[in-house]
């Protein structure tokens, strides 16, 4: 369970997340929504400690998420990384297991087979020796998501991870995310939009700077919920049984 | 062994000295400038090169290792820079703007009260004719520490450059990374006053890993061609600058902007010839 208590944050001065308390149980698939600008980004980033917390404290099975990290894959948005960097497909996908290794230690052979390993569950075998700069988006989010993998981790946490890529990208990566539940991993996902919420995710976060709601999709993704993150941002929206969000 | 190849080329030993001193040099400031250089600290690379002077002065005044008292200066900066940026709305070129020509001012007013002991102009440009025994194989031990601290910190200083965010997030002290590479800057910079001064040591350490940068798509091969290009730079220079008796410093500067020119052209990753022009 990830345990989140009074998690207040500040982005240059205002307050980007306020008052947030939560408790995630593992074992799920959790999409954060919320407009642009909610801060579902500044949340996993503070859970991960990448930013500064104003308050609040983060547990993950009792204890302090700071010790738990190396067991937490993070795959953040991707212009957040350098992709002018001299680094291959596969050396990047290898750094992924940099976290169990020690200091001084270099990876060997075992960590050069999961890599692979982990490149063909997302089937980009075939570009291991490319550098990472002429990749197409879908490509580079396969690559990422492969890293996270190579972590071995218990935990992932996705930004945005359907941004910007093709048809075949988003299936590989929905369905390895499915894979990965039924092993029963722990899955947070950034998520853009309201399409396909109740397909990819079993329990959902709607922020909106403040915590507005959180449970099964099905009880969560309403459309009060939903106008009470979003206002008037999106005019009338509808959240019929089945067919997710419709908006005019 | 100085002496003995010497004799074995015939060379006199100033300039065996000069040379040998150019090529290390050239090795060192290429490994370490590829990270400056991927990392997008060019200009935070230049900062710490300026504000090591007023450790180098006083350092002369005490009597104190010089290289303590440069990397003393040399972190100090890199402190205040991330101090000003940190605590104001003021964006970090600007605190490094700041920080730069302020201990570079102090640095000078100290060099004047360290009076006839100390050459401005030779810590300024270098003077690679009077490069000391001493001063070589200190040289050379900085070059093999450096070299020794980026093979056992590759994979942390690999991650910290190229992926800062994920590192920070699976646990790695970025921030130590960082210092720890302010720290080797400063040193560098030391052990190149001699050569080419704290004015065009930034050249060594961008030049050649931006010429590597263009020929490369791992950062082991940028590395080594970074060295690579920094020492024939450097053994150029020398060569020329004693030939056609021109300022060492600003020559090996000159050969080593040469050849990232021929490589901007070149270069199959820039693609210069065939879009370059067009995008222009």
């Amino acid at each position: 369970m990830i345990e989140i208590k009074d998690l207040n944050v500040d982005y240059f001065g205002s307050s980007a997340l306020e008052n947030v308390n939560l408790e995630i149980p593992f074992g799920h698939t959790v999409g954060i929504i919320g407009p642009n600008g909610a801060g579902k980004s500044t949340l996993i980033k503070a859970l991960l400690e990448v930013i500064k917390k104003r308050t609040g404290s983060v547990r993950v099975e009792g204890r302090d998420i700071s010790e738990y990290k190396r067991k937490i894959a993070y795959v953040p948005q991707k212009n957040d990384i350098d992709l002018t960097f001299p680094i291959t497909v596969k050396d990047t996908v290898l750094t992924g297991t940099y976290p169990n290794l020690r200091i001084f230690q270099r990876p060997g052979k075992k960590e050069r087979e999961r890599a692979e390993e982990c490149m063909a569950m997302v089937d980009i075998s075939d570009l291991a020796n490319k550098q990472i700069s002429n990749l197409s988006g879908g490509q580079l989010q396969r690559v990422f998501i492969a890293r996270a993998l190579a972590q071995g981790a218990n935990v992932f946490f996705l930004d945005e991870p359907f941004v910007g890529i093709d048809m075949v990208s988003e299936k590989i990566i929905v369905n390895l995310l499915k894979h990965l539940r039924e092993e029963g991993k722990t899955i947070l996902v950034v998520h853009h939009d309201l399409h396909e919420v109740e397909e990819y995710f079993d329990k959902i976060i709607i922020l909106n700077k403040k915590l507005i709601a959180f449970g099964d999709v099905k009880d969560t993704f309403t459309t009060g919920n939903i106008r009470a993150a979003y206002g008037a941002s999106l005019g009338n929206v509808i959240i019929k049984g089945a067919g997710g969000a419709e908006y005019d | 062994m100085i002496n003995v190849m010497s004799d074995l080329f015939n060379i006199p030993v100033y300039a065996l000295n000069a040379g040998l001193s150019a090529i290390i040099l050239g090795i060192v400031s290429g490994a370490l400038g590829s990270f400056i250089v991927l990392r997008k600290m060019s200009l935070m690379g230049d900062a710490l090169s300026h504000a090591v002077l007023p450790g180098v002065a006083l350092s002369y005044i005490l009597g104190i290792n010089i290289l303590l008292g440069a990397s003393l200066f040399g972190l100090l900066a890199a402190i205040l820079i991330q101090f000003i940026t940190s605590r104001s709305t003021i964006k970090s070129d600007t605190s490094i703007g700041i920080i730069l020509s302020s201990f570079f001012a102090l640095g000078i007013v100290l060099i004047t009260f360290a009076k006839s002991g100390l050459d401005l102009t030779h810590i300024l440009f270098g003077n690679i004719l009077a490069v000391p025994q001493s001063e070589l194989t200190q040289s050379f031990i900085i070059m093999l520490v450096v070299i020794a601290i980026i093979v056992l910190l590759y994979k942390e200083l690999l991650i910290s450059s190229f992926d800062p965010v994920v590192a920070k997030a699976y646990g790695l002290k970025t921030g130590f990374y960082h210092y720890l590479l302010m720290m080797l800057l400063s040193v560098v910079t030391v052990s190149s006053l001699s050569q080419v001064g704290i004015v065009l040591v930034i050249a060594m350490l961008v030049i050649p890993a931006a010429t590597s940068y263009l020929w490369t798509h791992t950062l082991i091969h940028m590395i080594v061609l970074a060295s690579a290009v920094g020492a024939v730079s450097g053994i150029v220079g020398v060569y020329l600058s004693f030939g056609f008796n021109l300022p060492t410093s600003a020559t090996i500067v000159l050969v080593g902007v040469s050849l990232f020119a021929v490589s901007f052209i070149l270069s199959p990753k820039n693609n210069f010839l065939r879009k370059g022009l067009k995008q222009g």
